[in-house]
């Protein structure tokens, strides 16, 4: 076992087995757990919203619009991870004038660019008869503001709303592709590469598509349930059913993907098999175990739920109490794929032990920090564009 | 891609290489075989009045940004004569030193792995000079040592490899780099430019020979250059030039009677990692199939 040694923000793992030099020091730590996590609930609740807005699923109503507001909050603090990670995140606009485009991370700024303006312009719509109505009753910079936001477009008539409601519903079906692009891209960068078994796989886009619908439709569901709880506001509850629902699809699909993945590179066996059965059963175990039982265990609760067509307080308690494991378990997810990606040493012939530091740049607070500020920026959100009372646009 | 258009692709990226250049130019700057940092460059290129024809970026010149060096003419590759290296680790601290890489046990541009089979055991034991047992046996955290761990165990087999960056044909860190800011020269080694590396570390990542570190002290990545400032002046790279076994090999594989060429044309010679199809450009002689 190699020495523990704490140098600035990384950190010298310990290893056992042969492991090349230079990997001791694991490259990418936590914060690239959190972004691909980040992104991933992006995706999710974009989708949910897609729903309503494109297939008119009229039980995701309720949440159609908090589900925009809090992409575009998870959005926003995914590149922050990514910075913050960077050596020099003040050249990181190189990879924008000058992007070199056979690198899967060249296309970051360029995809979530994209979405971002897509997604923005989605809220724009969704909101703008919410947005006319408040630059006139809002006073002093809020008004200012409002006013602002309106563009100069208060015309509110029915030709206007129905105008919004094409654009709205053009933009969420692209979107739905751009939310499925945006993070299959983020499996694409780890399942591209051939010098780590552990995530070179076909499969790696698809897992981190179905994984980061399951995390943004869990987090939907706590947001949606913990503001109208704080709203003291009644919960829909064929809402709840409707997203029960699409957890149970996704997750059905997702646990056998991700097994089919464990499973087809254990029957494969090919050379270093040992380490990565060792990698399993030592490094990530907790990870492992975390991400399986997190993943059955709501996928049971849920069955039952809509099985049993539960109701009321039961089905809130339990959506939520899924809804929490299934977060848990999309990140323990991330941290098994990262994190146990580097941990697997490139010799084939070796394991590396990473502890994130807890403070510093590369830190879990710092890492923390950030996921938080996702939820602090969603509030404010709500707080300038409250999603909750959905103005009625005729028909 | 054709030659031209890689020069073309390239010509914006080659700030540093240029620097070197105008460096070159004063030979007796250059002379010296000490450490060359960027910054002493950048300086002794400010005091040099030899004018450098600068790249122009839609035709970059056909002979490279150093004088007298034709970066287009030359093919350097890189020798490994397995069976004479003695671990004896000089190539490690030469290259620490002349290229200023950190000295402590985690960052390395060069490195030498030891195999060794215990009698009764079917896989070897491989250990580096990272390895805490031997860092204790080294006198100080500049020396490297193997330590004699094994003097009172029957050893049936044991050989050094050294390892370093293979300056692939298709290097997989090249086409991962966001920005470019890692490039392959037309004389075929892969570079970083330090200016321009952002520090995401994928390209650590996609290298299968765990060649890249980060730096701490720059903030970017590095790793072998096949020490580019010394080889682009006719001298050899300094672990090759250190090495008391002739057990590195270096040249130029455009002449038939280069080291390296008479090296690989009387060897039998595998490189690292083949199935990578990277196309490594440092050849081996006498390794054996455990080394990956």
């Amino acid at each position: 076992m190699g020495a523990f040694l704490q140098i600035a923000d990384f950190v010298v793992s310990p290893f056992s087995g042969y492991v090349y030099p230079n990997e001791t020091v694991v490259p990418w730590g936590v914060l690239i757990v959190v972004y691909p996590y980040i992104t991933g609930l992006v995706a999710g609740a974009f989708i949910v919203s897609s729903l309503y807005h494109t297939f008119h699923m009229e039980s995701f109503k309720p949440v159609a619009r908090l589900a925009l507001l809090s992409a575009l909050a998870f959005l926003s603090f995914a590149p922050a991870a990514l910075l913050s990670h960077l050596g020099h995140p003040e050249r990181s606009v190189e990879a924008i004038w000058t992007a070199h485009w056979t690198s899967a991370f060249a296309a970051f700024a360029y995809v979530a660019g994209f979405y971002a303006i897509l997604l923005i312009l989605e809220i724009w719509f969704a909101f703008r008869v919410d947005i006319v109505a408040m630059s006139q009753t809002a006073k002093g910079v809020l008004g200012r503001f409002y006013r602002l936001l309106t563009l100069g477009s208060t015309d509110v008539s029915e030709r206007a709303l129905a105008y919004d409601r094409t654009w709205t519903k053009v933009l969420a079906a692209v979107g739905i592709a751009a939310a499925a692009g945006l993070h299959g891209y983020v499996g694409f960068v780890f399942g591209s590469l051939k010098s780590r078994e552990w995530w070179s796989s076909d499969l790696m886009p698809i897992i981190f598509i179905l994984s980061a619908i399951v995390s943004g439709v869990s987090v939907l569901v706590l947001v949606y349930v913990v503001s109208s709880k704080v709203r003291k506001a009644t919960i829909d509850e064929r809402c709840m059913t409707g997203l029960a629902r699409v957890l149970w699809a996704f997750l059905i699909v997702t646990l056998v993907i991700e097994a089919l993945e464990y499973v087809e590179m254990l029957y494969r066996s090919i050379e270093g098999i040992e380490m990565v059965k060792l990698l399993i059963a030592g490094p990530i175990f907790y990870g492992i175990v975390i991400q399986a039982t997190f993943t059955g265990l709501p996928l049971v609760i849920v069955t039952v739920l809509l099985a049993r067509n539960v109701r009321g307080k039961a089905l809130i308690g339990w959506l939520s109490f899924s809804s929490v494991l299934l977060m848990l378990a999309v990140f323990a997810m991330r941290w098994n794929v990262v994190i146990g990606g580097q941990e697997l040493s490139k010799t084939a012939k070796g394991l590396v032990t990473f502890t994130p530091p807890l403070w510093g740049r590369e830190g879990v607070v710092w890492a923390a920090t950030l996921l938080c500020g996702s939820f602090v920026f969603l509030w404010a959100l709500s707080r300038l564009l409250p999603p909750w009372e959905p103005v009625e646009m005729s028909e | 891609m054709s030659e031209t258009k890689l020069l073309k692709d390239q010509a914006g990226r080659r700030g540093f290489i240029s620097l070197l250049g105008k460096v070159c130019a004063t030979t007796a700057m250059c002379s010296g075989v000490g450490t060359v940092t960027l910054e002493s460059l950048k300086a002794a290129a400010a005091s040099t009045s030899t004018p450098v024809p600068t790249p122009a970026k839609a035709e970059f010149p056909a002979s490279g940004p150093v004088p007298g060096n034709d970066w287009t003419k030359r093919r350097w590759a890189f020798g490994v004569d397995v069976t004479r290296c003695i671990g004896c680790l000089r190539c490690v601290e030469a290259c620490k030193v002349e290229n200023k890489v950190p000295f402590n046990p985690q960052d390395f541009r060069t490195w030498v792995e030891r195999y060794v089979y215990l009698d009764g055991e079917d896989n070897a034991r491989v250990d580096t000079q990272s390895d805490p047992v031997n860092i204790a046996a080294a006198d100080s955290p500049q020396d490297y040592r193997f330590s004699n761990r094994y003097r009172n165990e029957k050893v049936t087999k044991a050989f050094f490899v050294p390892k370093l960056c293979n300056h692939c044909e298709n290097p997989p860190c090249v086409q991962v780099c966001p920005v470019g800011a890692t490039y392959k020269t037309p004389d075929g080694v892969v570079l970083i430019d330090e200016k321009y590396c952002i520090g995401c570390r994928y390209c650590v990542q996609a290298c299968p020979y765990g060649a890249r570190y980060f730096n701490e002290e720059t903030q970017t990545t590095d790793k072998c250059t096949w020490c580019y400032h010394r080889i682009t002046k006719g001298l050899k790279p300094a672990c090759v030039d250190v090495c008391p076994t002739q057990a590195r090999i270096f040249g130029d594989l455009n002449d038939a009677s280069s080291d390296i060429s008479v090296f690989i044309k009387s060897h039998r010679i595998s490189v690292l990692k083949a199935w990578t199809g990277n196309g490594p450009h440092v050849f081996y002689n006498g390794l054996d199939g455990e080394v990956s």
